[in-house]
């Protein structure tokens, strides 16, 4: 058994500690929000938080995050940032398919934790590990800094 | 190959036609016969056509919550949101209390519902509009009854009946039950809304439906089924097309934890058709542990005729063919004799690899069989198709399987091949039922494709004093689709040649099509925009190399080109095809080719300054008829690394349902068409794909993705025909970024991708 903090709840899961985090949210917790796309840290659909720092779940074993806070896609827009950034993917119509957007979100939330307010050039380096097979990518610089806009006018 | 029979074909309708020897019996016919069959066009030509019963689409709830149901797989281009759109604004319904369900699998009740050939809006249009304008007429007809009143007193509106001469007001929730009793309205006698009346049609306003579930991570694609008692599958396949397991030992794979069961997959001998490859599966209780035993495999495998397949030396099999006459399929004027007597000639050949779509979602499909029953849950362009299959592997009635459609992570193409829905079958069937998810992983995707086809495009023009072409001949080789289904097919399809080979719309006196014999090593299948990137980029780029060569602008040559606003039969252009749509309805209209190719010019700022190592470049195709120019604007670095800056893009479609998602689909065609122009290449060595993940199959990443794309559309008329989207914007990027990087540098890219070819 290894202990688990997933968006702030405590869960045990039975599988051996090499299990990529990946699979475990998926296959055993039911969190499917998080998903495969390439299983080698290549296109960053998998992209969950672990203590604040965005981590490809596909090649990060279950046993290196026992004590860490975890955070996914379900639960990103518990926080202002999170919330913007949902908000403004909708308000941009960012998604086709819809299927990395969950990675691309969940790297967009940690760029803009860092960087409130960056400039191309950080969005293109943060964004630069997330693919989008439909090529969403003009629409998802307009959200990120529409998010960022947001956040500054609530600062 | 019988060309007719294959002329208006849906992948499935010629599947059907394979199975039951349809395709024997059709070239038996006495020519009479076939004569008097009148040739059926648009959604009247696919499998089932279409409905329009309100009955099955739209179901009003007492609470005033009106379902819509959408029968077109969703995979990004909108669908979910644009089809019950269609249906609402002619209900007149408050789209606020409207909900959208996805049909399953079931034609006869839905009609078509193949997602694929970018037909769904324009095949779909007319019956949800009548679908919707029925609805409304039964509200009305059930209000006028409740009130007493003759129904030309009432009118609906805005999620309500209204009484005009009194203001009495009824809610759909109140007339619900009423309005489902009522009789459907004969076709003929129903009131269209005039389009000025269009809430929702041709507005962009409403949001997707799906957004707030895909942003929050609740959106189900195939992947994410699950259910209880559920094993998790991933199985390996043959590396070579038309190999099989010779032996195999699953003692290490059963003593990995987790692992529950190995099963064999029976192999599959060429052609390959929709069924699974073969090969040996490992069902474990998480996809992890199926993984890792998938790894302790000791498999043999017999690799078969196709061993020796090399992309380097099939490369240059085709050009030897591309290099020699073969079968004629357009000829007029008299090319050799024009181009003997020209001022000059000109010739070029193009190359463009075999692709791969990698979805970001990989295939995926879960199946249960219980009682007799089965279920099949995943993302699936075609859903009656993936029934059927299923259904004739399992040996039972098509009316004992339900599909249950999901949302698609990415179709473009693949996902009209229902292989990975019928291993889940063969899987749930082998453990008595169980529930079974079968995930392919990424090199799965790429090792077991129904790979885009390999091409050499060879051209030649002999050209008047002014430069201008008067002889065109133009050779097209490339293994056909329809080899998948039939392992003797060596020639293009009409369908395939129909996609900007032999339909060229050229004012040139003098046209020769050739198509040479190539043979197929790999399952060939559709691939977003299909034949039409392979000769878009070859006929597009080879105006542009005569452009140069006579030095003209490219733009003024290019409309020259194409000649005066004129409408071709398509037939006239020996495409017998034309997308399944009538000659009539949709002639070739170069007037609005050249419309595009002026109005991307002049919004794109053609002929502007530009900085230094920056150029301009412009492509125009017709396919899915619908017309599309592109200017890309590239910059390239003393080093050779190109980045884009802008791209415009033009396009007539006809009139839109949904001008943001047809923006969307634009910006994505242009992403996915650099992204082919730039890295991505399928090769083989040893019969076995070299690319195995995102790392050698390279796909666009935001730092490939232009800075900025702006698309422009030309205004349509909703009482005429309508055309494609979500594949037309592919074809003319590709040319017209190597037109640009010509234009940058004065190299002229001839083979795809461009890769390194400009690296300094």
């Amino acid at each position: 058994m290894i202990a688990l903090d997933i968006n702030g709840k405590r869960q045990n899961v039975d599988v051996p500690g090499e299990t990529p985090l990946l699979w475990t949210l998926r296959d055993e917790l039911g969190l499917t929000g998080t998903k495969f796309g390439c299983g080698m840290a290549l296109c960053g659909a998998c992209t969950v938080h672990v203590d604040g720092q965005a981590v490809r779940s596909c090649i990060t074993p279950i046993s290196v995050v026992a004590n860490k806070k975890v955070v996914t896609i379900e639960a990103v827009g518990t926080d202002s940032v999170g919330k913007a950034l949902q908000a403004a993917w909708i308000d941009v119509g960012v998604p086709q398919c819809g299927y990395c957007q969950a990675g691309q979100i969940m790297s967009a939330a940690v760029l803009l934790k860092r960087t409130p307010k960056p400039t191309d050039a950080q969005i293109d380096e943060a964004m630069s590990g997330n693919i989008c097979r439909c090529g969403t990518y003009t629409r998802i610089r307009v959200a990120v800094k529409q998010a960022a806009a947001k956040q500054g006018g609530a600062r | 190959m019988n060309a007719l029979i294959l002329a208006n074909v849906s992948r499935r309708r010629f599947l059907q036609g394979m199975s039951l020897g349809g395709l024997v019996l059709a070239l038996g016919y006495p020519s009479a016969a076939r004569a008097q069959e009148a040739k059926k066009y648009g959604a009247d030509g696919m499998p089932n056509g279409w409905v329009d019963n309100p009955l099955v689409f739209v179901s009003i709830a007492e609470d005033g919550t009106v379902t819509i149901v959408c029968h077109r797989s969703e995979m990004g281009q909108g669908i979910r949101t644009g089809m019950p759109m269609i249906v609402a604004d002619e209900i007149e319904a408050d789209w606020k209390r409207v909900r959208v369900v996805q049909a399953p699998g079931d034609e006869k009740r839905f009609g078509n519902q193949d997602t694929d050939g970018s037909r769904s809006t324009r095949h779909f249009f007319e019956p949800m509009r009548r679908c919707g304008a029925a609805a409304r007429t039964m509200l009305e007809a059930a209000a006028a009854e409740r009130w007493k009143v003759p129904v030309s007193e009432v009118a609906a509106k805005n999620h309500e009946v209204v009484h005009r001469p009194t203001g009495r007001r009824l809610g759909y929730g109140s007339l619900a039950k009423a309005a489902a009793s009522q009789p459907v309205p004969a076709r003929e006698t129903l009131r269209l809304k005039d389009p000025k009346q269009f809430r929702y049609i041709g507005k962009g306003q409403l949001k997707l439906v799906d957004g707030r579930d895909i942003a929050t991570g609740k959106a189900q694609y195939g992947i994410d089924t699950r259910l209880d008692g559920m094993l998790y599958a991933v199985v390996a396949r043959p590396p070579v097309y038309g190999g099989k397991v010779a032996s195999f030992d699953a003692a290490e794979a059963l003593k990995v934890p987790g692992v529950e069961r190995v099963v064999q997959i029976e192999d599959s001998p060429p052609p390959a058709h929709f069924n699974p490859v073969g090969g040996v599966a490992v069902l474990a209780r998480n996809t992890w542990a199926a993984m890792q035993g998938r790894r302790a495999l000791k498999i043999t495998w017999d690799d078969g005729p196709n061993a020796g397949y090399d992309s380097a030396a099939f490369k240059a099999t085709l050009e030897e063919s591309a290099r020699k006459p073969g079968k004629v399929v357009r000829n007029e004027g008299d090319f050799t004799a024009a181009a003997a007597s020209a001022a000059r000639r000109h010739e070029a050949e193009y190359y463009v690899p075999h692709l791969a779509h990698a979805t970001m979602e990989p295939p995926a499909a879960t199946v249960r069989i219980a009682n007799g029953k089965c279920e099949v849950w995943g993302g699936f362009q075609s859903p009656q198709g993936t029934r059927d299959q299923v259904a004739k592997r399992l040996g039972i009635s098509a009316d004992d399987v339900t599909v249950h459609v999901t949302l698609l992570g990415g179709g473009f193409g693949r996902k009209s091949k229902p292989d990975y829905a019928i291993e889940a079958a063969v899987l749930s069937k082998a453990v008595g039922g169980k529930p079974v998810k079968v995930t392919w992983t990424r090199e799965d995707d790429l090792h077991n494709c129904y790979y885009h086809t390999v091409s050499v495009e060879h051209l030649e023009a002999g050209v008047d004093g002014q430069g201008k072409p008067v002889a065109w001949l133009h050779r097209s080789v490339a293994p056909t689709i329809i080899s998948t289904f039939n392992a003797a097919a060596k020639n293009e399809a009409p369908f395939e040649l129909g996609m900007g080979v032999i339909n060229v719309p050229f004012a040139i006196p003098n046209v020769r099509i050739e198509n040479p014999e190539a043979t197929a090593h790999t399952r060939i299948g559709w691939f977003r925009s299909v034949s039409n990137i392979p000769h878009a980029f070859a006929v597009q780029s080879f105006v542009a190399e005569l452009a140069a060569a006579a030095g003209r602008d490219q733009k003024d040559f290019l409309l020259e080109v194409i000649g005066p606003a004129r409408q071709m039969n398509p037939d006239a252009l020996g495409d017998t095809w034309n997308h399944g749509e009538s000659p009539e309805r949709y002639p070739v209209d170069t007037g609005r080719l050249r419309r595009v190719v002026e109005t991307v010019a002049r919004e794109a700022g053609w002929g502007k300054k530009l900085s230094k190592g920056h150029g301009l470049g412009i492509a125009a195709h017709y396919s899915f008829v619908s017309y599309i120019a592109a200017v890309v604007e590239v910059a390239v670095d003393d080093k050779g690394v190109v980045t884009i800056p802008r791209v415009d893009m033009a396009v007539d479609c006809g009139a839109t349902v949904n001008p943001d998602r047809v923006r969307s689909q634009m910006e994505g065609a242009c992403v996915m068409g650099l992204g082919l122009a730039m890295l991505g290449e399928i090769s083989f060595k040893g019969g076995r794909v070299e690319q195995d993940n995102f790392n050698s199959y390279e796909v666009p990443r935001m730092t490939e993705a232009p800075r900025e794309i702006r698309v422009h559309i030309i205004p349509g008329d909703y009482s005429k025909p309508m055309g494609g989207v979500g594949e037309p914007g592919v074809p003319p990027i590709p040319p017209a970024l190597c037109n640009a990087i010509f234009a940058a540098t004065g190299k002229r890219i001839r083979r795809l991708p461009i890769r390194d070819q400009l690296k300094v």
